[in-house]
């Protein structure tokens, strides 16, 4: 019994001396231990599952005893969407499977795709996905903090972390014309040539994205509350979450050194300076403590874009892979016999198939795609992260309080499109 | 005798040696191998492989070759934490045929088990709950199959 709350208890113990009956039916109250069991479920409409994700609870007072997820409340067949289009139609697809990375999804399926067509990418066009997705994990991992302190109860942080990420979608708007469903990396390249100002515009925005990430580190690791809510709650043997699948961030909150930008190295990430960082306590706290300093070494990245952007072309010489610009389209014959192909019957794909990793703000990303030689892929199998880390979430509810559950799946940062597809 | 495209790679001569015969097929995919399995010999590989380091399961998932026969390919991507290498592993499976569910060497198979069974059709023995997982549990037919309909599976609006 918490401190504060004895009154309530004295109460309880006087309402149990007055229901006592003799049939032997005797109440018992709702303490932990009572044997009193209920089912609860939480969602599929909840605040604190961020998107349609029911949970059924097994209580036994505040204490979960166990947890099941259900999922598929989200499901709209994308993967066997994708069959039905053509190589270059998937790409809005993939915007739509984890809709806080779409840039990480986009690069994916444009590497998988590369590979199948063993398709070089000139170096500019490489670096510029890298700064764009590092800025999509900032992105992404300000809308988990923001979230994450709100359910928790830390309000203002919110406010800071989508005024951030706005900045950040007004970036991607300027390329791409869209401010999440951006589809700017496509195979052989990118979608449009990089606006005139891009280099001053994220200059400016990263300026402000380093010191926001102090200040949020300041207002949440110092605090008391923040600091009881988290520290050792949510955690699972770290051989359990491998077993299970967990990837990301959640994993290196567990010490496993697991990163595939740097594993698979692919897109010139192996030229980047950069960290990996890990924690050892594989509680809620350490995965803050992760995702804080993943968001310092993804601006230490976006830096070094800035300053080492190879100049160059900015998509691969693949005419029949890439739409021509429009005014090239207007004035060059060749160009317009490419755009009636490629919109009217696509390109062809040599047969064969590959798993291409990279690594998303959550984790292991993986497409897995099979081409039987025509212009439409034959299956593309998306390996979310939040699918593999959703899984584990039953085996780390065990025993703890409901109150920690909202902590404990902040700490996953699951998007339900990207487990549902 | 292994397939040639697979020869020199250490992982399939240690499978060789451990399940001799358990190797039926091998394909070059653009980058990495595709070792095909004798689906009745799926468990003692996996649990092999899971001792020789490749401990976690990235995913399962299928590949239907309708109308080819046996139809079904069920996939297995495994990655080693050592070295951080992968390896595909693919059964042939056809329709009305089972296969032996991993679920026994990684627990983690399990969604994945049930998705490929929610989407292909495709069912694994001993699997401690093979529900439906994404689909409604009262859903007809798999969706994922080459000769289910991308569009209006049973409220067409076009009949109308």
């Amino acid at each position: 019994m918490r401190e504060g709350y004895d009154h309530v208890a004295s109460l309880d113990a006087e309402h149990e001396l007055a229901i006592e009956d003799p049939s032997g039916l005797e109440y018992k109250g709702s303490q932990p231990g009572s044997g009193r069991r209920m089912t609860l479920n939480m969602g599929p409409q909840h605040p604190s599952t961020h998107g349609v994700l029911r949970v059924v609870l097994e209580l036994d007072g505040e204490t979960i005893l166990s947890a099941r997820p259900e999922i598929g409340y989200l499901h709209t067949g994308i993967e066997k969407q994708c069959e039905a289009k053509k190589y270059q139609q998937v790409v809005p697809l993939t915007d739509r499977v984890d809709y806080l990375a779409n840039l990480n999804n986009n690069l994916c399926y444009a590497l998988a795709v590369e590979k199948l067509l063993g398709l070089e990418i000139p170096e500019m066009a490489q670096w510029m996905r890298v700064l764009l997705c590092e800025l999509t994990r900032v992105a992404s991992h300000l809308i988990w903090l923001g979230t994450h302190a709100l359910d928790i109860g830390a309000m203002t942080v919110y406010f800071y972390c989508f005024r951030e990420r706005e900045e950040i979608l007004k970036i991607f708007e300027m390329f791409s014309g869209q401010r999440m469903m951006t589809s700017y990396i496509r195979p052989g390249g990118l979608a449009l040539e990089p606006p005139r100002g891009w280099h001053k515009a994220i200059t400016r925005v990263v300026e402000r994205l380093q010191s926001g990430v102090d200040e949020y580190q300041e207002l949440l690791a110092g605090n008391p509350i923040w600091v009881n809510r988290t520290k050792g709650v949510g955690m699972l043997p770290v051989d359990i979450m491998i077993d299970l699948g967990v990837t990301g961030p959640m994993l290196r909150a567990a010490g496993v050194n697991i990163d595939a930008r740097k594993d698979s190295p692919h897109s010139s990430y192996d030229k980047f300076q950069f960290d990996v960082p890990t924690r050892t306590a594989n509680d809620v706290y350490a995965r803050f403590e992760v995702r804080m300093e993943e968001m310092r070494q993804s601006i230490r990245m976006v830096r070094q874009a800035l300053d080492g952007m190879p100049s160059g072309p900015w998509h691969a010489d693949a005419p029949h892979i890439l739409l021509p610009d429009r005014e090239k389209m207007k004035t060059q014959m060749e160009a317009l016999i490419y755009h009636f192909k490629i919109v009217t019957e696509g390109y062809r794909v040599p047969a064969g198939s590959v798993y291409q990793v990279v690594e998303s703000p959550r984790g292991e990303l993986g497409y897995y795609v099979v081409s039987d030689g025509t212009a439409n892929p034959h299956r593309v199998f998306m390996r979310t992260p939040s699918f593999g880390n959703l899984q584990s979430l039953g085996a780390m509810l065990e025993g703890v309080l409901i109150a920690d559950s909202i902590a404990v799946m902040g700490s996953m940062d699951f998007v339900l499109g990207d487990v549902d597809r | 005798m292994l397939p040639e495209v697979i020869a020199g790679n250490s992982d399939a001569l240690a499978v060789d040696q451990q399940v001799p015969g358990a190797i039926v097929d091998a394909v070059m995919a653009v980058d990495e191998p595709q070792i095909y399995i004798d689906s009745a010999q799926i468990v003692p590989v996996c649990r092999h492989l899971k001792e020789a380091g490749f401990v976690r399961l990235a995913g399962i998932t299928g590949v239907d070759w309708w109308p080819r026969s046996p139809r079904f390919e069920v996939i297995y991507l495994l990655q080693s934490l050592h070295d951080k290498r992968r390896l595909r592993l693919a059964v042939r499976t056809g329709e009305g045929q089972e296969i032996d569910s991993v679920t026994s060497v990684w627990r983690g198979a399990n969604w994945y088990e049930r998705e490929t069974f929610d989407l292909f059709g495709v069912v694994f023995r001993k699997h401690p709950n093979l529900e439906r997982i994404m689909m409604p549990a009262d859903w007809e037919g798999h969706p994922l199959r080459k000769d289910y309909p991308v569009h209006g599976h049973k409220y067409s609006y076009r009949d109308e």
